[in-house]
């Protein structure tokens, strides 16, 4: 066996571990990203999630106007913390409409008391058709939609108070 | 508290006191560890019961064949080394009840597959389409081979040659 030849299991065996250690150190990507940016959005129909909040279609949301479709439920922790942000959005004159995903509709209540409410209708989600339809893979995810019913952004978890600016650019160029 | 668990100072191999702190230190530890090993892990997940067709199988036999293999070939948004016929997560019970409810209104499972594919990419698929990108997978079996069979026949050949 020629001299180089003898070296190379070993020349390999570095390789593997040396992209082994590669791969701890820089653990993969494994947010989920939709599919569906730039298409229209989905055809549903949602019920109410709590009384006296409407629900929505898709049809009722092509009307000009951007809005941000925001996928949260009452038994999601994160969703919590995103409170003030919301509402900071909706004080900037930015319509939200919530879809509130596998949720009680007393429990939702209550979540509504304790934490406000920035949304101008609720939709129910049961059994998460609609967020599979939007290919949304957990709570919080926020998607903003152009006048047209166009999906133009989705933010995957919640939004932080620095992302604020990046949101409202999408919803202006939006407009 | 399990950091740094025996005595700094030496004390006498017999003294009773040393040992009871020893003692009392492994009860701990002991205990500790068994706290952490019957924790239940924290799921995101709401307290609602599973979706209606999401651990039910349907009444027609070959739809529910049809149902369990297309299945078995998606992926968990949640556990995403797992099918969502394996995982447990709500999520992947919703997938389950929308694979089975579209199947029973006799659509097709490609159908069902594209119109997720559309969504979440050839990623939601265990079954990724061939594309260019896929084809040194395929041919890598026969350019092993063929050097498996080169490197055979020069061993073979200096063998003899000796």
């Amino acid at each position: 066996m020629s001299g180089w030849l003898r070296f190379a299991p070993i020349f390999l065996l570095v390789l593997i571990v040396a992209a082994m250690l590669w791969r701890l150190a820089n653990p993969p990507d494994t947010t989920v990203h939709s599919q569906m940016i730039g298409k229209p959005i989905p055809q549903f129909a949602l019920a109410a999630a709590v009384p006296g909040i409407s629900g929505f279609s898709s049809a009722q949301l092509a009307d000009g106007k951007p809005k941000l479709i925001h996928f949260f439920a009452s038994w999601c922790v994160p969703c919590t913390g995103e409170a003030p942000v919301l509402d900071h959005l909706k004080k900037q004159g930015i319509t939200i409409e919530g879809i509130a995903i596998r949720d009680r509709p007393e429990e939702l209540a209550q979540f509504l008391a304790r934490n406000g409410n920035p949304f101008d209708r609720i939709g129910s989600d049961p059994e998460s058709k609609t967020q599979l339809a939007f290919g949304s893979s957990g709570v919080p995810e926020t998607f903003v939609v152009d006048g047209h019913g166009r999906i133009r952004l989705q933010h995957i978890g919640a939004i932080e108070a620095n992302e604020i600016p990046a949101i409202t650019a999408v919803v202006e160029q939006a407009r | 508290m399990i950091r740094s668990s025996f005595p700094r100072k030496r004390e006498s191999r017999f003294s009773r006191r040393a040992w009871i702190l020893v003692f009392a230190r492994m009860t701990k530890r002991v205990a500790v560890i068994a706290a952490l090993l019957f924790a239940v892990p924290t799921f995101a997940d709401s307290d609602m019961p599973p979706a209606y067709w999401a651990d039910r199988q349907l009444p027609n036999s070959q739809q529910e064949a049809q149902a369990q293999g297309l299945m078995q070939e998606i992926r968990c948004l949640v556990c995403q080394g797992e099918s969502i016929a394996d995982s447990d997560a709500e999520l992947a019970g919703d997938m389950r009840d929308l694979v089975r409810r579209r199947i029973a209104a006799g659509e097709k499972p490609a159908s069902i597959r594209g119109w997720l594919i559309q969504r979440y990419g050839n990623w939601i698929s265990f079954r990724p389409p061939t594309q260019p990108v896929g084809w040194p997978l395929w041919l890598a079996p026969f350019v092993l081979l063929l050097a498996g069979g080169f490197l055979a026949a020069s061993r073979l050949r200096r063998r003899r040659s000796q």
